[in-house]
C-alpha cells in the first residue's frame, strides 16, 4: 500500500478508463455531484489519467434508462459534454444515442463530436444486430469512433426494461461493418462472460472492455486466452474497485509489462481518434484508422 | 489479517482455476494475509454434507496452521448435532450454513437450533448471500440469494450466537442490521466481498453508518478476485482508511 499523495495505486504508466459514467442534475438522484466527486477522486488515487465517459439520458428519471427519449439523450450529452470542458486534462465523452431515433441520432454524433465526443454509446434501446444500428456503424467508421455497445453476458432469456445484446449479437453487426471498432461492455458487468469470449473470438474489430463489478476467477484468464492483450481494453464502469483489483490480477496471472501497456492504454489510442486522450502518448502508436480524426481542445 | 470467506474445492456450473489449499496459501501469503476461514465448496450442492466435511478436514490438514476449517452443517439431517461435536472437536473454526441451498426457510426451527447450537459451543454461524451474480446463474442453479429474513431469524435465535454473512450487498447488510436492536447487531458482521466500492462508496457510507466493527475481510476466493476487497479497502477516504485498517488488521501497513 502507497502513502497518500505518492504513487498511484495502479502505478504511473498510463493508464486509460473506456467505461465510465457521470451524472448531473436531471438524473434524479440528490448526490449526482457527490458521485461525480467520487469518481474523480478514486481515478486520481488509482492514477487514471483519461477517463471516457457517457451519461445515457436522465438515468431513468424522466425516461427509461435504456430508451431514453431524445430530449433526454440531448440533456445527458450536454452534461456529458460541459464535464469534459470542465475537466479537458482527465474526461472524455462518448456521445450516447438510441437508435431507434435514427435522425436525431446521426445530428447527436454530429453535434457532439464538434464539441469534442470521441466515441459512441449504444446502450440497450435495439438489439445489436439490429438493422437500426447500421447507420450509427456507417457513421462511426466514416468518423473513426469507437462504439462502446453495453452487453448482457450470454442473452438467454428477455429482461425488463432493456433490450439487451449479447457478444453474438455485437459480433453480427461488427463484421457488417469491419472499418468500425466494437468494444464490448463490460465482461464483469453481469451474464456469462465465458459465452461472450468465445462469440468475438475471431471477429477482430471486437474489443472486450473488462470493467463490471464481476470479479469472478478465471474471467480475465479466459478473456485473455480468447483475444489476447490486443484486443483488450481496462475500464471500470460503476465499480472502481473491480478495475484496480483486475489490473493487479493480469499482472498476477503473469502478463509482462508490454501486455499490460496494451490493456492500460495503448489499444484504446489505437482506436479512438488520434491525439483524443488526454496525457496520453500517440507516437509509436499505429491508429486502427488514419483517414479520420476528431479535433479534440488539449 | 483473516480473510473469513474461502473455499476449495469446485464450483458446479463453471470451471475455477486452481482451487486448492496449497495456492489459497500462495494467494494469500502474495496479499499479505495471515490465514483464512475455509469451506469446502461442492459440499453447498450437496445433499449430505458429510462426506465434504470430511474432505475439507483431511485437505486442510498439512495447512492448519494458516487454513481454518469451517465445515457446514446441515440442521435437518439425522445426527447433525453429534456431526457439530466432531467438528468442534476437530477444530473448527465457524460452522457454514445454506439455507437456500437446503431449501430452509428463515423461520425454519431447525436453523434456530442449529443458531442456538453454534452460541452455545461458540463458533460462528457463517451464511453465504450468493455464489455468483444473479445474472450469470445457470438454469439450473434456482437458489434465491439468501434473505435479510433469514438473517434476523437466525441472529434472534440465540442471544449468544454470532452470524457472519459473507457476499451481501448494502441493501441486504442495512435491512438486517436495521432491523435488529442493539444488542442483535452486536452479533451480526459482514465481510466485505461484495460490497461497491467508489464512485458509490458503499462500503465507506457502511463503515460510517454502522461502524467498521461489524466489518472483516473476505474475499470468496477461489470464485473471486481476492485483490477485489483490498483494493476496496485502499481506495477508501482517507478519514476512514485507516480506521477500517485498524479494525481488520494491521495487514495493510
Amino acid at each position: 500500500m502507497t502513502d497518500e499523495g505518492s504513487q498511484p495505486l495502479a502505478g504511473r504508466t498510463p493508464l486509460v478508463d473506456v467505461h465510465a459514467h457521470f451524472y448531473h442534475p436531471a438524473s434524479g438522484r440528490g448526490d449526482w455531484e457527490r458521485v461525480n466527486a467520487a469518481r474523480l477522486r478514486a481515478g486520481e488515487r488509482i492514477g487514471i489519467r483519461a477517463l471516457i465517459a457517457s451519461i445515457i439520458g436522465s438515468w431513468g428519471h424522466t425516461s427509461p434508462t435504456y430508451f431514453p427519449s431524445p430530449a433526454d439523450v440531448t440533456a445527458g450529452n450536454d452534461a456529458m459534454l460541459a464535464l469534459s470542458e470542465l475537466h479537458p486534462e482527465r474526461i472524455r465523452c462518448y456521445v450516447t444515442v438510441n437508435p431507434n431515433d435514427t435522425v436525431h441520432a446521426r445530428e447527436e454524433i454530429a453535434r457532439c463530436v464538434e464539441r469534442g465526443a470521441v466515441g459512441i454509446k449504444l446502450a440497450a434501446s435495439r438489439r445489436a444486430d439490429d438493422a437500426l444500428l447500421d447507420p450509427i456503424a456507417d457513421e462511426a467508421a466514416r468518423r473513426g469512433l469507437p462504439v462502446l455497445q453495453h452487453i448482457w453476458q450470454h442473452r438467454t432469456r428477455e429482461w425488463p426494461g432493456q433490450e439487451i445484446s449479447d457478444g453474438a449479437d455485437l459480433g453480427a453487426l461488427a463484421k457488417r461493418h469491419p472499418r468500425a471498432s466494437f468494444i464490448l461492455a463490460h465482461i464483469g458487468g453481469g451474464g456469462d462472460w465465458a459465452h461472450s469470449c468465445a462469440a468475438v473470438r475471431e471477429i477482430t474489430n471486437v474489443y472486450i472492455d473488462l470493467s463490471g463489478s464481476g470479479v469472478d476467477r478465471g474471467m480475465l484468464d479466459l478473456a485473455y486466452a480468447s483475444v489476447g492483450a490486443s484486443r483488450l481494453l481496462w475500464g471500470c464502469d460503476i465499480t472502481m474497485e473491480t478495475g484496480l483489483a483486475k489490473l493487479r490480477a493480469l499482472e498476477a496471472v503473469g502478463l509482462g509489462e508490454d501486455e499490460l501497456a496494451e490493456i492500460r492504454w495503448r489499444n484504446a489510442a489505437r482506436i479512438f481518434p488520434h491525439n483524443a486522450l488526454p496525457g496520453i502518448p500517440t507516437s509509436g502508436v499505429a491508429a486502427r484508422r488514419t483517414d479520420a480524426h476528431v479535433r479534440v481542445s488539449q | 489479517m483473516i480473510d473469513v470467506n474461502c473455499f476449495i474445492g469446485g464450483f458446479p456450473f463453471r470451471e475455477l482455476p486452481h482451487p486448492d489449499p496449497d495456492v489459497l496459501v500462495r494467494v494469500l501469503a502474495r496479499e499479505g494475509l495471515a490465514g483464512a476461514w475455509v469451506g469446502h465448496l461442492p459440499t453447498a450442492f450437496h445433499r449430505d454434507v458429510t462426506a465434504g466435511n470430511e474432505a475439507l478436514f483431511e485437505a486442510l490438514e498439512p495447512h492448519r496452521t494458516v487454513l481454518q476449517p469451517v465445515p457446514a452443517i446441515r440442521p435437518d439431517w439425522p445426527h447433525w448435532q453429534l456431526a457439530l461435536a466432531k467438528a468442534h472437536a476437530d477444530g473448527a473454526r465457524g460452522i457454514r450454513a445454506y439455507p437456500m441451498q437446503w431449501g430452509m426457510g428463515a423461520h425454519d426451527a431447525r436453523l434456530a437450533a442449529l443458531a442456538g447450537a453454534c452460541g452455545e459451543i461458540g463458533l460462528p454461524l457463517v451464511l453465504t448471500t450468493r455464489f455468483e451474480d444473479v445474472r450469470q446463474r445457470s438454469a439450473l442453479d434456482v437458489s434465491p440469494d439468501l434473505s435479510g429474513a433469514h438473517i434476523r431469524a437466525l441472529v434472534r435465535a440465540d442471544p449468544n450466537v454470532h452470524v457472519v454473512v459473507t457476499c451481501a450487498g448494502r441493501a441486504l447488510i442495512e435491512e438486517s442490521h436495521w432491523g435488529l436492536t442493539p444488542d442483535e447487531r452486536a452479533r451480526l458482521s459482514w465481510d466485505i466481498s461484495w460490497i461497491w466500492g467508489p464512485p458509490e462508496d458503499d462500503l465507506a457510507h457502511l463503515v460510517q453508518t454502522l461502524g467498521a466493527d461489524h466489518f472483516r475481510f473476505g474475499s470468496a476466493w477461489p470464485l473471486r478476485l481476492m485483490q477485489s476487497p483490498i483494493a476496496n479497502i485502499e481506495l477508501l477516504p482517507d478519514t476512514l482508511r485507516s480506521s477500517v485498517v485498524a479494525q481488520l488488521g494491521s495487514w495493510l501497513t
